[in-house]
């Protein structure tokens, strides 16, 4: 851990030497040096160490290389100033990889090792890092460092970087039910993601208004559960593209499919899942949460989470369980009567934990791990010790810092969402109050803070779609992304708006619709098409 | 009372028409209630459609000029509309040509267009302008009668709305009778290229959206504090200097090119160059024109408002705005006029002494009104007309007659617009409509509920509200995000600005815009969600 007087000076440090050093998010420990080296695009390389674990025909790193080359240099056309000769020590023709563990084929996880050091003096210019994905996060700030003179000279100052997350889960929701996204606007959010370190993507992938997602083994879901079956849906192709691209950029999957509420589109393609909604002693004709009384309800789940489980590598599923609506079940005489022989009483919250309990015993089984909404912890819900609390909710039943303590206190890990609704705008610059949330701001015991594995911006869709995607979210969950990477230290919100507006116009540059912090102007602003 | 050309006595006969048509406005929607495809916006004051369909065939329909008509090919504007919504209405669907079949039913072949006065091709939108047409659609020739181009325009738009496909894809419109004529003759969008450039390319998007939605003025709010875009013939400096970079500007042609994009959908551009405060930009390229702020006996080194009390000031302002005179071929320029800060001018020294020798003692409104009234007399020197932001009529003993007042502060706007059109003022209503205010949720039933007449005041006051203007000012905005914030929020007033008064179910609203929102999607402007849904081509796919 950087201490805090260390910390002002890294701030002095960063200061003089200016643009140079608009990293976001800011690493654990910089040093830089007003030492300039020349790079020349056309014969810059990157370069694998010979003792490096990974080498040629790593897909992780060779796709990266290919990538940060045309971040870094563009399309531009090579008429640069030729470099003479042998190279000289103010110029550097390649940065050297060397990681330590292979692993170029597997899929990250929560446990990876992220940690990277950045070398660039006269001697070297060197990546050192554990893993594939301490590589790929090194990369990144590899080419926020680059720099281009007015002249068009690249360039990169002397800096010694040692980097690492402060939390493993670094999250980002979006929510493909309320609207459609197409694949592409998916896939550009996993890009941008990754400039930021992000990784993580929530993907929230079905809610009551529409069912995306095409189950081969239920086809009907989709067929009568999406906004339209031939175009507003993911098919299996789909799904293993966004797998695939988020791996190659570090960043997991975690695939949400909430029950027993928020299931309204599950309905139509499966009779007698959800449970019917009774006026008086007749069914209403609408319907409820999931029918948990019923043998056929928990088949059902049981075929369906098989499919889910082995089409997302993760270990870890999304089992939702938020905001399960009492009412219907309550009109439902099948259920009162399920309640009698059950012995809950009037008590629905029994009821809530009897489903997700059978539920969790279901996905355990297939060997997954599992995050839910904070209710599942508040209705006390038994669940297993290793299961992954997602905290949401900013005021009710407690204060989001108060449920922190008391989810953390009854030895669960917890994940932090509540202050980062980013689909909740409001006039003005609000990533500064994003910004200067502490996700470890509660009473507890530095145990219990050791149980906080992350947090997660998460952007809702009943407003959004891919018209405004792309603005609502960057460089908004920018400020997310750093609090949960930096180190506890950053909060600095002078310092933070003199990084994230040159950040921000960086991003335009990449072609990623970022929207302005403030008034102000980028070298190159987004083309309208 | 001088009214200075905004042609009151066909706007007064334009609202009895309007009261004619109430009766029949109510039972229209009542009628388009019954037909899940109307989903026109704005709501014309009348519509009769029948259940009797008609076919169009994009090989085989096309818009023509009607044998009587005053206007004819060699009008490039209609010629211009016809391609551009020839393609709104078929060009999206071209991989459909051939598959529908036409055998059943009537076909709609020919959209015939008559101008009945002299057309005006050739000239520019003013707000006197004759926007009303009617729309006779039968088959196999429809008919769009308007006394003007501007109507056609207006025609145009709503008939292309009236298309929509049927199950089978095939291009289907409903028999119908539709009469409509604007309730208010300004209705505006509000764009700040200050405090983030836009681009040409993002302007001409916004005009197209205007069009969609009936819109005909763009207020262009081009310079302020922060920058100062507008590249100047006569005074280079300014934009040089002034501007975030060489790259960040409006040369003489863009400017040019947005006039014309606008005037060819009946949009009018009303530049707006704010003084005397908003200007620090300005002094940039302008030496000795912005008041030197003073701590103490020294100047401080930073700059106040425009320096009201020297004849260089006036001099230069006369020939910039001779300059912009010509440039802007609307009647009205917008001189801004707007949140003027005391402090610096009352720290000068010089200020001081000119206060004195004038009397106007410690009011420095007196000042402001000094100088306002020295840059509106100017403007009519020159034979245009001038709107002003509010304070100007706040701060004023008296006022040039005619002189146009937008209502922009949000607190008690209804008694401000007592007070100005009790005082005789036309006036602009934006105070309930800065859409760079943005909340969660659906906003925008908040712009759609407010009456731009609510206000306690005569018939006559009542008339003097010339309509209103969608502000999306830029502090936060640039072209990264213009797009889906102000579309489809603007819409809901763009409705509320043409249609009738009684239009104002949020239900029937927000099943036509949710329609009218996707129909912008399919023309390509990205206009955000109105709520959870979908449309059937989406953003980006």
């Amino acid at each position: 851990m950087v201490g805090s007087t260390l910390w002002f000076s890294l701030l002095l440090a960063a200061a003089f030497a200016g643009r140079a050093t608009a990293l976001w998010p800011w690493p654990q420990y910089i040093q830089t040096s007003e030492r300039r080296y020349t790079i020349f695009p056309h014969s810059f390389q990157f370069q694998y160490h010979v003792s490096s674990a990974a080498q040629v025909g790593c897909s992780v790193l060779d796709e990266a290389f290919q990538r940060y080359r045309d971040l870094l240099f563009g399309s531009v056309s090579f008429h640069f100033p030729q470099p003479m000769g042998k190279q000289h020590t103010s110029e550097k023709n390649s940065l050297v990889i060397l990681v330590v563990t292979p692993g170029c084929d597997q899929f990250p996880s929560l446990e990876s090792v992220e940690n990277y050091t950045l070398t660039v003096n006269d001697e070297q210019c060197f990546l050192l890092s554990e893993t594939v994905w301490g590589a790929l996060r090194g990369l990144e700030t590899f080419s926020q460092l680059v720099q281009r003179s007015p002249e068009g000279t690249f360039y990169i100052n002397k800096t010694e970087i040692e980097d690492f997350p402060r939390f493993p889960h670094r999250g980002l929701l979006l929510d493909t039910s309320r609207h459609y996204l197409p694949l592409a606007s998916i896939l550009d959010t996993l890009d941008v993601m990754a400039y930021n370190k992000f990784n993580v993507f929530h993907w929230h992938l079905v809610d009551d208004s529409s069912f995306p997602y095409e189950s081969f083994t239920f086809p009907d879901l989709t067929k009568k559960g999406s906004y339209n079956p031939a175009t507003h849906i993911y098919t299996a192709q789909d799904v293993k593209e966004v797998i695939e691209y988020a791996r190659l950029r570090g960043i997991r999957v975690l695939a949400e499919f909430d029950t027993p509420g928020h299931t309204l589109s599950w309905g139509p393609g499966v009779p007698g899942l959800l449970t019917p909604c009774y006026s008086g002693s007749h069914p209403s004709g609408t319907f409820g949460p999931v029918n948990p009384a019923l043998n056929n309800t928990y088949e059902f789940m049981s075929t369906f989470f098989l499919e889910i489980s082995s089409v997302f590598p993760d270990f870890y599923l999304h089992l939702g369980g938020d905001e399960v609506d009492f009412t219907c079940w309550k009109s439902n005489p099948d259920i009162q009567a399920f309640m009698k022989k059950k012995g809950f009483g009037e008590d629905f919250k029994k009821l809530e934990s009897f489903y997700i309990q059978t539920l969790l015993d279901i996905v355990s089984a297939y060997g997954k791990g599992y995050v839910v909404w904070q209710e599942v912890f508040d209705n006390k819900v038994k669940v297993q010790p290793d299961t992954v609390i997602q905290v949401w909710r900013e005021e009710m039943p407690v204060r989001y810092m108060k449920e922190m303590e008391l989810v953390t206190s009854a030895g669960f890990r917890a994940l932090l969402s509540a202050p980062w609704y980013l689909n909740h705008i409001t006039y003005g610059p609000d990533w500064k109050k994003i910004y200067m949330v502490e996700p470890l701001a509660f009473e507890g015991s530095p145990e219990q803070k050791a149980l906080v594995i992350g947090g997660e911006a998460c952007m809702w869709g009943e407003y959004v779609d891919s018209t405004n995607l792309v603005p609502r979210l960057w460089p908004r969950a920018g400020a997310v992304a750093e609090r949960l990477w930096s180190n506890k230290t950053v909060t600095d919100l002078d310092f933070a708006y003199k990084r994230l507006a040159p950040f921000r116009c960086e991003l335009l540059r990449r072609g990623v619709q970022a929207q302005p912090l403030s008034v102000g102007y980028c070298d190159v602003e987004f083309e309208q098409t | 009372m001088e009214h200075r050309g905004l042609g009151w006595p066909r706007l007064s006969g334009l609202l009895e028409l309007l009261a004619a048509l109430a009766v029949q406005a109510v039972r229209a929607s009542a009628v388009a209630a019954a037909s899940p495809d109307l989903c026109l916006w704005p709501m014309p004051l009348s519509v009769q459609t029948t259940p009797r369909v008609l076919h169009l065939s994009p090989d085989n329909f096309f818009f023509s000029h009607s044998s009587t008509s005053k206007a004819g090919p060699s009008c490039s504007l209609l010629q211009e509309a016809f391609r551009r919504y020839y393609d709104y209405i078929f060009g999206f669907y071209k991989w459909h040509h051939g598959s529908a079949d036409l055998r059943v039913g009537v076909e709609l072949q020919q959209l015939q267009v008559s101008v009945i006065l002299d057309p005006e091709c050739d000239t520019f939108p003013k707000i006197s302008s004759d926007e009303s047409y009617t729309l006779l659609v039968k088959g196999p020739v429809a008919s769009l009668t308007a006394n003007r181009v501007w109507g056609v325009l207006r025609g145009l738009e709503t008939f292309s709305q009236l298309i929509y496909q049927d199950f089978y894809g095939t291009f289907t419109v409903n028999e119908s009778n539709i009469v409509d004529s604007p309730r208010f003759p300004h209705r505006g969008i509000l764009i700040d290229t200050s405090r983030h450039f836009l681009s040409v390319k993002s302007i001409f998007k916004t005009l197209d959206a205007m069009a969609f939605n009936k819109f005909n003025v763009l207020h262009w709010h081009i310079v302020d504090d922060q920058s100062f875009p507008y590249q100047s013939v006569t005074f280079p400096g300014l934009s040089k200097k002034g501007s975030y970079s060489s790259s960040h500007v409006y040369t003489p042609n863009d400017v040019r090119m947005v006039i014309e994009y606008a005037r060819l959908r009946g949009i009018r551009v009303v530049p707006e160059f704010d003084s005397p405060g908003h200007t620090q930009s300005w002094g940039e390229g302008q030496k000795d024109l912005l008041t030197p702020c003073y701590n103490g006996k020294e100047p401080s080194g930073a700059f106040g408002p425009i320096n009201p009390i020297w004849n260089t000031t006036y001099s230069f302002l006369s020939k910039l705005f001779k300059e912009i005179s010509t440039v802007f071929p609307d009647e009205f320029i917008h001189l801004g006029g707007d949140e003027v800060d005391f402090n610096c001018w009352a720290s000068n020294p010089e200020i001081q002494d000119f206060m004195r020798d004038k009397g106007f003692g410690r009011n420095f409104k007196k000042l402001e009104s000094f100088y306002m009234q020295a840059v509106l007399d100017m403007i009519s020197a020159i034979n245009k007309n001038s709107i002003v932001w509010q304070e100007v009529f706040d701060d004023a003993s008296k006022l040039m007659p005619g002189t146009v007042i937008q209502v922009w502060k949000v607190e008690d706007y209804t008694q401000e617009q007592s007070k100005v059109t009790e005082a005789g003022f036309p006036v602009i209503l934006s105070a309930p409509w800065y859409l760079d205010w943005i909340s969660y949720g659906q906003d925008w039933k908040r712009y759609y509920a407010v009456d731009p007449l609510s206000f306690e005041g005569s018939q006559e006051q009542k008339k003097l509200v010339i309509g209103g203007e969608a502000c999306l000012w830029g502090e936060y905005v640039d072209a990264t995000n213009l797009t889906p914030r102000l579309w489809p929020r603007a819409s809901a007033v763009g409705e509320r600005l043409w249609s009738h008064k009684d239009v104002r179910s949020l239900e029937d609203a927000y099943r036509r815009l949710t329609i009218h929102r996707c129909r912008m999607l399919r023309r390509g402007i990205a206009a955000e969600p109105v709520f959870t849904g979908y449309c059937d081509h989406e953003d980006r796919m």
